[in-house]
């Protein structure tokens, strides 16, 4: 099955998306985390055309072990779509807690720095008035490849039914700049890390696989069938199951008749 | 039959009766300023789509207030429009009721629920179980809610019935971006579906469609009248609100009849003698079976 989207036809849906949703939390301002990677660079893209570039506040949030070209690259990007930037270093903030409390895990290092990016852009979103905007794409989302509360927390998330091959498509197509495009991905958590390395596959066979399994519902027999191995059908699988966690809201445990999260059933547009 | 029909693509606020009735209105007058005789709504265009528990805040007697706004509208130009209708039995319904000179002349209520991927109508409505003719100043019209044109037998019904045109309002979500397209898959599909309908049953088709985001699902619009050899006479392409007017021209309907008459040639007791040999159980309904609802269910 083909990956190929036409990158036009989702911009467009995605602009309206942003322009009305916006709107509907009664608000007409973004705040977008920029890393210097492609999704932030096509969320920010995208919400200067939804939004106007003016309304648009990018907020930079390297801390000291951050690669510096990523600041360097989402600075660059941030002055060529015309919006208001806003460079805060995240290392006070974490420090006093990492150095502190003596915390020497990579992975929890990784989840507390995502957590300090969110409460700084959760701040700002109350000064800017703008509501904060997400950059996981369906590829992340799927692999639970992502901080819960970190950079899995904003109100609205406009790539989340792209796989990571289809953000580079839009990318492409919004004239985005080659040195982002190019560059491999990275969550930029710890020096010289890469989402490839670190996952144990390529996103390419991450996309090939999982538009099979989810979008195409292939059960994992038809799976090994198509050609994919069973180490990789095995692991891409486990991580979709294992991190259902974070695609949901809490669960709330059921007392009454009419429960929030059961059968409270309302959408979040409710009365806009 | 002859008339000029308005298509009003809008963007109902979910669950907003009043700014939805006050854009009602608002359209009816720029529709008049079109030279409308008739003005089509999309699907639940008084309230929105994805209202969930909000159908009981939201549903409305044909005798509320807003309705009676919008029938006295009526006397000046002749309506379809959207609504959640609560029957005096209580039970809520997926509506599209037709207005006009002042009165109500008909309400078709959504026969096929959608309950499947994203949809869980069956959860919040009960469903219809007629499929009958508005007998119009204008014409005879077939009104059908979305997924109802799915199911073959609903537009043919008013196909026996000498439908003159389809009405159809549609709530449709916007989806499927694959190359190399063009366009949404749905609104692919919808064309192909549409086309079909006005070819098989020589029909005009008047596709009311909404466009707007409700938590994250857009809807596609296209907004399309079909004549009755499957031609689009008029279509409202993208994402936007907007108005379609288009002439629903009663000298070509009779040609195309005459030239492939389906109607005439149609022979519906074989589908009659059919139903009956395939679906035995079904002659019970028709024997007047003293609970109906339970060998519908059966």
């Amino acid at each position: 099955m083909t990956l190929d989207v036409q990158p036009e036809l989702v911009t467009q849906l995605l602009v309206s998306f942003l322009r009305e949703e916006t709107e509907a939390a009664g608000m007409r301002r973004a705040v977008v985390g920029l890393s210097g990677g492609i999704d932030s660079a096509v969320v920010a893209a995208l919400c200067a055309r939804a939004l106007g570039a003016e309304n648009v506040l990018c907020a930079l949030l390297p801390y000291r072990t951050s690669n510096p070209r990523s600041a360097a690259d989402a600075e660059r990007l941030g002055e060529s779509l015309g919006v208001p930037l806003r460079r805060i270093d995240i290392s006070p903030i974490a420090d006093g807690y990492l150095e502190g409390s003596r915390v020497t895990d990579p992975l929890r290092r990784g989840n507390v720095l995502a957590r300090c990016r969110m409460i700084v852009l959760y701040d700002l979103s109350v000064e800017w008035k703008g509501l904060v905007i997400g950059t996981s794409n369906k590829t992340e989302l799927l692999l639970g490849y992502s901080t819960q509360w970190g950079d899995s927390a904003h109100a609205l998330n406009p790539l989340g039914d792209l796989y990571k091959c289809q953000v580079y498509q839009l990318a492409r197509h919004l004239d985005l700049p080659r040195r982002i495009i190019d560059k491999p991905p990275s969550a930029d958590l710890y020096e010289g890390q890469t989402d490839e390395g670190e996952l144990g596959f390529t996103y390419d066979e991450a996309d090939r696989l999982l538009v099979l399994m989810i979008d195409k519902r292939y059960s994992l027999e038809e799976l090994l069938a198509a050609g994919f191995s069973n180490e990789l059908v095995r692991r891409i699988a486990g991580r979709v199951v294992r991190n259902q966690f974070k695609r949901m809201p809490p669960v709330i445990a059921k007392l009454s008749r009419r429960t929030v999260g059961h059968d409270f059933r309302y959408l979040r547009d409710w009365m806009r | 039959m002859d008339c000029r029909v308005a298509i009003a693509q809008t963007n109902p606020r979910l669950g907003d009766l009043q700014a939805n009735l006050a854009d009602h209105l608002d359209r009816i007058e720029r529709a008049l300023h079109e030279g409308a005789d008739l003005v089509v709504f999309p699907e639940l265009s008084l309230t929105g789509y994805f209202l969930k528990d909000q159908v009981l805040e939201v549903a409305l007697s044909l005798d509320a207030a807003p309705m009676a706004r919008l029938v006295e509208a009526s006397k000046r130009v002749s309506l379809a429009v959207g609504f959640v209708e609560r029957a005096s039995s209580g039970r809520i319904y997926n509506s599209l009721a037709f207005l006009e000179d002042g009165r109500v002349l008909g309400v078709h209520r959504k026969v096929h629920l959608v309950s499947y991927g994203i949809f869980d109508e069956s959860r919040d409505f009960a469903a219809g179980e007629r499929f009958e003719i508005i007998e119009s100043r204008l014409g005879r019209f077939g009104p059908l809610i979305c997924e109802d044109v799915w199911h073959a037998p609903s537009a043919y019904v008013h196909f026996l019935n000498d439908a003159d045109a389809l009405i159809v309002a549609s709530a449709s979500p916007a989806r499927g971006v694959e190359a190399p397209g063009p366009g949404l898959a749905s609104q692919r599909t919808w064309d192909v579906l549409l086309t079909s309908t006005a070819l098989l049953y020589r029909t005009w088709v008047v596709y009311s469609a909404r466009v707007g985001w409700e938590d994250g699902v857009g809807f596609g619009g296209s907004s399309t009248v079909l004549d009755a050899r499957g031609n689009r006479v008029a279509r409202l392409e993208g994402l936007e609100t907007g108005m379609l007017t288009a002439r629903l021209d009663g000298a070509d309907l009779k040609r195309a009849r005459f030239e492939t008459p389906l109607r005439r040639d149609e022979k519906p007791w074989v589908l009659a003698s059919e139903l009956a040999r395939i679906l035995p159980d079904l002659r019970v309904l028709f024997d007047g079976a003293p609970d109906r609802e339970e060998s519908l269910r059966r």
